[in-house]
């Protein structure tokens, strides 16, 4: 079964005075159960608006959205996916053990349960010492890894991410791509992430999904599994497959509306 | 330690209470031998000493009056911040309401209150205290109005859209997020709403009602001639207004402290 499957999907927003806005247009895009699939492009080529679909945070113009065979509505109110955005968006007058809670206790989980739970997440993101602290003492992150254990509090089959590592410097960052992947492989959850990192992107990700802007289309999709024998960890980041992933990556992003992946030569 | 140019070490918080009780009792000193020294007559203005001597002397009549004026302010300022409150829940989830509401607001707020006074003492009568409660309840209720409304307003969209993604029901998202982002703006009206309470309880006292309060005793002692009695009165009025504001600037900050 595929986790997302958008077909068709255009989104306009009208802005007043007659004018509108393509965000979106013609996007097809599957992602399977467990793959993990980035959406990479410039500033406002509608990667935040495609993932808003998938979380039915918003409605597409025409086209439709199904996530695990369902609509994208009912999805959202079956709690099928976690999620988690550029800004933490945690509730600063909640502790840290409380705001990983808060979909539990919304959603009517055991409190002796959720309290398992929560400890069991804080020891995965590492924080299990600062369970009682606030967000405000917490840095940027450490706050977006509490963020991240709330994405996955209910242990969803689907996460969606928007630029989560955007705010954190890269030494930073590097750590929480590792831990994600880590933590991805033990839950065997789908990922839609959103990024603008292109190395970011081919680490994480099973796919790469190049977008470009006005109107947000899909420009390219690049396959970026590491080959066999290769494993997803810190070593991969000095293999000949990553830059080999990170180089088509760009040469698509650069060529801007080349339909099919450029492999290199053609490109120039 | 060492700072760099252009930084200011931070006040010490020792400094930062004894600056300004330092220049407070100098400037109270001054005042003494200013008073003393041109022989300045008390109805112009009496020196700190006889003032202090009235304080002591007359200390059941201050502190008695202090209380009362106080307990109206409060109950006022109770009154005022329920009514303040559930106003804005009103206005903030019926949007007719807001609008209707808004110009009533503004006109109020721009109004003297205390100026109602002797119209409700003809109202609820001159022999009792509700005409002094109404004016300290309605200039609490403006401000607490205002700020909850606006702080019900502040809810930031990665909030409404985390709460929305967990398909939470609107009671939930009123408990868990949009009351707690409200609560410190509440503080902030109840903060400003505490020195009002006891300006217009005190202030309403001129115009009549019950012989007692702050009010009336300086009122009443300043026409005797009694001036340094009246001058003990004021500063009872400066205590009682110091003591609203710091509790209520208390639980402001305390209800801010992680945002
Ligand atoms: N609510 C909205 N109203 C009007 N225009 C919007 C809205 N949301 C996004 N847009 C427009 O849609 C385009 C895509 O935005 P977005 O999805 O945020 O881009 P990205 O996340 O790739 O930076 C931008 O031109 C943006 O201005
Ligand atoms: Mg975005």
């Amino acid at each position: 079964m595929t986790a997302v499957a958008l077909s068709g999907v255009e989104r306009i927003f009208r802005t007043g005075k007659g004018r509108q806005v393509v965000a979106l247009e013609a996007i097809d895009l599957t992602v399977g159960e467990g793959e993990f699939v980035s959406l990479i492009g410039p500033s406002g080529c509608g990667k935040s608006t495609l993932l808003r679909q998938i979380a039915d945070l918003d409605s597409p113009t025409s086209g439709t959205v199904s996530v695990f065979g369902k609509t994208a509505r009912q999805a959202r109110l079956d709690h099928d996916y976690g999620i988690a955005f550029q800004q933490a968006g945690l509730l600063p007058w909640r502790t840290v053990a409380a705001n990983i809670s808060l979909p539990l206790q919304l959603h009517g989980v055991e409190k002796a349960t959720a309290a398992a739970r929560v400890e069991q997440l804080l020891e995965m993101v590492g924080l299990s010492d600062f369970a009682k602290s606030f967000p405000d003492q917490l840095s940027g992150g450490m706050q977006q890894r509490v963020a991240i254990a709330r994405a996955l509090a209910e242990q969803p089959k689907l996460l969606l991410m928007d630029e989560p590592f955007g705010a954190l410097d890269e030494i930073t960052r590097e750590r929480m791509q590792s831990e994600l992947v880590r933590i991805c492989q033990e839950s065997g959850a789908a990922v839609v992430f959103v990024t603008h990192s292109i190395p970011e992107a081919v680490f994480l990700s099973d796919r790469v999904v190049v977008m470009s802007p006005r109107p947000g289309r899909i420009v390219g999709i690049v396959s970026t599994t590491p080959v066999a024998g290769v494993e997803r960890g810190e070593a991969y980041r000095d293999d000949e497959s990553f830059f080999h992933g990170v180089q088509e990556v760009r040469h698509l992003l650069h060529s801007g509306h080349a339909t099919d992946g450029p492999r290199g030569e053609g490109a120039r | 330690m060492t700072s760099l140019p252009g930084q200011r070490a931070p006040v010490s918080k020792v400094t930062a209470v004894v600056a300004p009780i330092v220049l407070g009792a100098a400037l109270i000193a001054l005042w003494q031998l200013l008073v003393r020294a041109f022989h300045i007559h008390d109805t112009i203005v009496p020196a700190p000493s006889d003032i202090w001597h009235q304080l002591t002397e007359e200390h059941t009549l201050i502190f008695d009056t202090t209380r009362k004026t106080g307990w109206n302010a409060l109950q006022g300022l109770v009154i005022g911040t329920v009514v303040g409150i559930v106003g804005a829940l009103l206005a903030h989830g019926v949007r007719v309401l807001r609008e209707m509401a808004a110009p009533i607001v503004v006109a109020v707020s721009v109004m003297p209150i205390v100026a109602l006074g002797p119209v409700l003492y003809g109202l609820f009568g001159g022999m009792t205290d509700t005409a002094r409660i109404v004016v300290a309840g309605i200039a609490v209720a403006i401000p607490v109005y205002l700020n909850t409304l606006r702080g019900l307003q502040q809810v930031r969209a990665v909030h409404r859209d985390l709460m929305l993604a967990y398909s939470s029901t609107p009671w939930q998202r009123t408990w868990a997020v949009t009351l707690p982002t409200a609560t410190p703006y509440l503080f902030t009206g109840l903060r400003i709403g505490s020195s009002l309470a006891v300006i217009s309880a005190l202030i309403t006292e001129y115009f009549g009602g019950p012989s007692d309060g702050l009010g009336f005793t300086i009122n009443n002692e300043a026409k005797s001639g009694a001036f340094a009695l009246a001058w003990a009165a004021v500063v009872g009025s400066i205590v009682l207004g110091l003591i609203f504001y710091i509790v209520t600037y208390a639980v402001e900050r305390w209800f801010a402290r992680h945002r």
